[in-house]
């Protein structure tokens, strides 16, 4: 089976779970000898150096370039880059609220000749800027056209059997090559709009997923939360709705972290995430100035960047806990390793998450957890500390017997580990090509 | 001769209600809930139960004979929430042909952590088996049946000429638990030891239809008790009174299978129905039965894996136990009763982990999500008791 694979993000250029979803599923795939073709935007450098890069592993290891992780890992998987700056978790109303790296960038002339990248593209090459207050919106929008058009351009060379999008700005992209081959389009719902956007959904970018769900044959959600809100809000049968959990693998081979020995009396309670109301950065705060009335020699980490960092800042001055309160910005790597190895429990108290990867990643690096029951992972783990993500007085009775009581810590923290290891991406992979088959056998 | 011991345990917890580190009175248990399910059970099994057994008391004129163990704290809610089962209970008792034993008042572990608390909560309620139903116990049976030699011992120390116990294959080896044996150099104490497959016959099989055997008449039943004749003395019958109406629902036929059993096991004039402390009476006993290691009757482990499996179990009743010299030199009885309602077994159960593993339902009226929320609630109350010891050491000060 060969699978048409579009997505947006992929490691190691992360800047969510999307990426790192995408990235198990698809080596998962690549294990059980399912062949992938997967593409993916990036951003390039101008309008001068236009063209589709061919990337194979054995290249990509060669050159040093983008999936350089990928080098032996992927037996039957090719990547194509398609030259689009579809910024993940780019929302059309801002501009210039994070560093932007954007590139509005030029189309293909007739006649351009393609030819071979000589040295990596990345953030630092990315020319112009876009300016404050300009038309991103529209930018947006038309980067997800092209993508499409660019897809279909792929396509219509490549032979396959089934398509699978990840996510909304992928979705025109999968109806174009739908259209355009006539194969089955199975999408995969990582996050709607009203999970990322609460009440102030986006009617284009609603209506894009709308599209998309009715094109396919298939549907699949990261958890029955999100088939729930599926069902809810998009009108299509539940019948091609199925769910497939995200997992995490563990056999990534981590160098050993070296730490200094940290000698601390205060305990550590860890946000670590996008700072964005969909992930409830302001329940962490009204929580920990409950848990700092009965305990003191707690500290409370937010890990992460975001549109709210400057508010939640304002927001823990303002509740006389701004001492208490440490914000790193973004991690990545093994500073994310860093940072977990040093806390004594995490907490995600996300308003809306369809999934939740962090929560498992935080398992399998020996911290209990304590998830919002608005979560798809609760659905799937077992040894974790549960909360409705607005009961902040319950939030904090949690996080204080956590830290208040080493057998409690120890037993989440012991079956939890045991229990994340036990989510494989293979299962997912496995049920994806349960879907994949249903597709086909459905299809034409 | 094939003697039917019918034993059925009666018990709820006080149960905790929600409880958070934020919350400061006094006042640990959830009557609400408590008395709705009181209520409930009250109609579905006590009373439904106790009629049944009392029809057959009267129509086989004392032939049909049973016991039980109330806990002292069902009793208490009983007369908080529903006298009249008590009531039931009282009449039961003047029939002369059923037997009250002896157990721990709070059902609690306390054999595991204290011996003298132990036994004052042991003899708290032979007072009350004394004062409500006019009997004076014989025999001893520890909370969920929890055994080894040392609770012989210690029956034996009380008094008790019988303790009621588990039969486990690994122990008796291939005697059959039909017969009485004795501890290790406690020859003063008879055990009687659950028959453990036909008991779960009744508790467990009764309503599978997978079950090969099922539907499971009275007479078949009564065929396999007589079959012991020969090989053993006594069925021990030790059950969950709960099995008739709760587990297992009237619309199963257990109440007619009940009604039924006592003329299919008179049919055979070698078989009778006897209470522990008769059958401890009338019968020898055939050897020894070494329990060096806790057992009970709990899960299918039968050990105290289901209330000590943990860290967080092992800590709270550590924790828990710590406290009894500061409770008991105060001198209060309100903080008394509340430090022993605490003692209640099922608070630790319910914060067992080995089930999430399997998946098995381990949640018969648990009042808790998780084990977790169980141990952070448990935790939070007793802070709360621990923060009262030290107030009033300071005002005693």
């Amino acid at each position: 089976m060969r699978v048409f694979m579009l997505g947006w993000e992929f490691p190691p250029f992360i800047s969510g779970g999307l990426g790192t979803a995408c990235f198990g599923l698809t080596r998962a795939l690549d294990r059980l000898g399912v062949e992938v073709l997967f593409v993916l935007p990036r951003p390039v450098s101008g309008p001068e150096a236009e063209h589709v890069e061919l990337l194979t592993p054995a290249t990509a290891a060669a050159e040093g370039k983008v999936i350089d992780a990928a080098a032996g890992l992927f037996r039957h998987t090719q990547f194509r880059a398609v030259p689009a700056t579809l910024r993940p978790y780019a929302r059309p109303e801002q501009a210039g609220a994070e560093e932007l790296e954007a590139v509005p960038g030029g189309r293909l002339a007739p006649g351009q000749r393609r030819r071979r990248r000589s040295r990596p593209a990345g953030p630092a090459d990315a020319g112009v800027f876009a300016s404050p207050g300009g038309h991103y919106s529209g930018d947006l929008f038309a980067e997800v056209e092209r993508y499409a058009a660019l897809a279909v351009a792929l396509a219509a060379d490549e032979d396959f059997d089934i398509i699978h999008a990840h996510d909304w700005m992928t979705y025109l992209a999968g109806i174009a090559v739908q259209q355009y081959t006539g194969k089955p389009l199975v999408v995969h719902v990582h996050s709607t709009e009203f999970d990322r956007a609460g009440l102030h959904v986006n009617q284009r970018i609603y209506d894009i997923e709308r599209a998309g769900m009715h094109a396919a044959t298939k549907i699949i959600c990261v958890s029955h939360l999100t088939r729930s809100i599926v069902l809810r809000h998009y009108g299509v049968d539940p019948r091609k709705v199925e769910v497939v959990y995200n997992a995490m693998d563990d056999d990534d081979s981590r160098e050993p972290v070296d730490l200094p020995p940290i000698t601390r009396d205060d305990k550590i309670v860890l946000f670590l995430g996008r700072i964005t109301m969909q992930k409830g950065p302001e329940y962490f705060l009204a929580a920990a100035k409950r848990v700092l009335e009965v305990m003191d020699n707690v500290r409370f980490v937010m890990a992460g960047s975001g549109d709210m960092v400057r508010r939640m800042i304002e927001m823990a001055a303002a509740m006389g806990i701004g001492h208490k309160v440490l914000f790193t910005g973004f991690l990545r790597g093994n500073d994310v390793r860093r940072i977990f190895r040093m806390a004594d429990l995490y907490v995600m108290p996300s308003v809306s998450e369809p999934f939740g990867l962090t929560p498992l990643e935080a398992l399998a690096n020996d911290v209990p957890v304590l998830i919002s029951k608005q979560s798809g992972v609760a659905e799937v783990l077992k040894h974790a500390l549960k909360v409705d993500f607005w009961d902040v007085d319950e939030m904090a009775n949690k996080i204080v017997a956590v830290l208040r009581h080493p057998p409690l810590h120890a037993t989440l923290r012991d079956h939890g580990s045991f229990e994340v290891k036990r989510l494989r991406w293979t299962d997912s992979a496995e049920n994806c090509i349960k879907v994949y088959q249903a597709a086909l056998g459905g299809a034409g | 001769m094939a003697s039917v011991c019918f034993y059925f345990q009666v018990h709820q917890p006080f149960r905790l209600r929600r409880f958070s580190i934020f919350d400061r009175g006094a006042d640990y248990f959830d009557n609400p809930a408590n008395q709705e399910i009181i209520r409930k059970v009250a109609a579905r099994c006590y009373l439904p139960a106790n009629a049944v057994l009392r029809e057959l008391i009267e129509r086989y004129e004392g032939r049909f004979r049973v016991a039980f163990s109330l806990s002292g704290v069902v009793i208490e809610q009983f007369q908080r929430f529903a006298p009249e089962v008590l009531e039931s209970f009282r009449a039961l008792a003047e029939t002369g042909a059923v037997e009250f034993l002896a157990e721990t008042y709070y059902h609690s572990l306390a054999f595991l952590y204290s011996r003298s608390e132990f036994n004052e909560q042991v003899a708290l309620h032979v007072e009350m088996m004394r004062r409500l139903f006019g009997q004076t116990p014989t025999v001893l049976r520890n909370t969920e049946l929890i055994y080894n030699n040392e609770l012989a011992r210690a029956a034996a120390e009380l008094g008790f000429k019988a303790v009621l116990c588990e039969g486990a294959d690994h122990l008796l080896g291939n005697r059959p638990p039909t017969f009485l044996y004795t501890a290790p150099q406690v020859p003063e104490v008879k055990l009687l030891l659950k028959n453990y497959r036909l008991s779960d016959d009744i508790a467990f099989r009764f309503s599978d239809r997978n079950w090969p055997e099922w539907p499971l008449t009275a007479q078949k039943y009564a065929g396999w008790i007589h079959q012991v004749n020969g090989n053993g003395y006594v069925v021990n019958l030790f059950l969950d009174y709960e099995t008739f109406g709760e587990h297992q629902w009237a619309e199963t036929g257990i109440f007619d299978f009940l009604r039924n059993l006592p003329a299919a096991v008179l049919s055979y004039p070698d078989d009778d129905f006897k209470t522990p402390g008769e059958c401890a009476v009338v019968y020898p006993t055939s050897g020894q039965y070494d329990v060096p290691h806790m057992i009970s009757w709990a899960d299918t482990e039968r050990d105290l894996s289901a209330w000590l499996g943990n860290a967080m179990q092992s800590n709270a009743l550590h924790e828990l136990y710590r406290l009894e010299p500061l409770v008991k030199a105060r001198g209060d009885d309100a903080l008394l009763h509340d430090w022993r309602r605490l003692q209640t077994s099922d608070h630790f159960y319910y914060m067992c982990t080995k089930h999430l593993a399997d998946g098995t339902v381990h949640s018969y009226f648990n009042p808790y999500d998780t084990p977790y929320d169980a141990f952070i609630n448990f935790m939070n109350v007793l802070d709360n008791l621990r923060g009262r010891l030290g107030r009033m050491s300071a005002a005693a000060g």
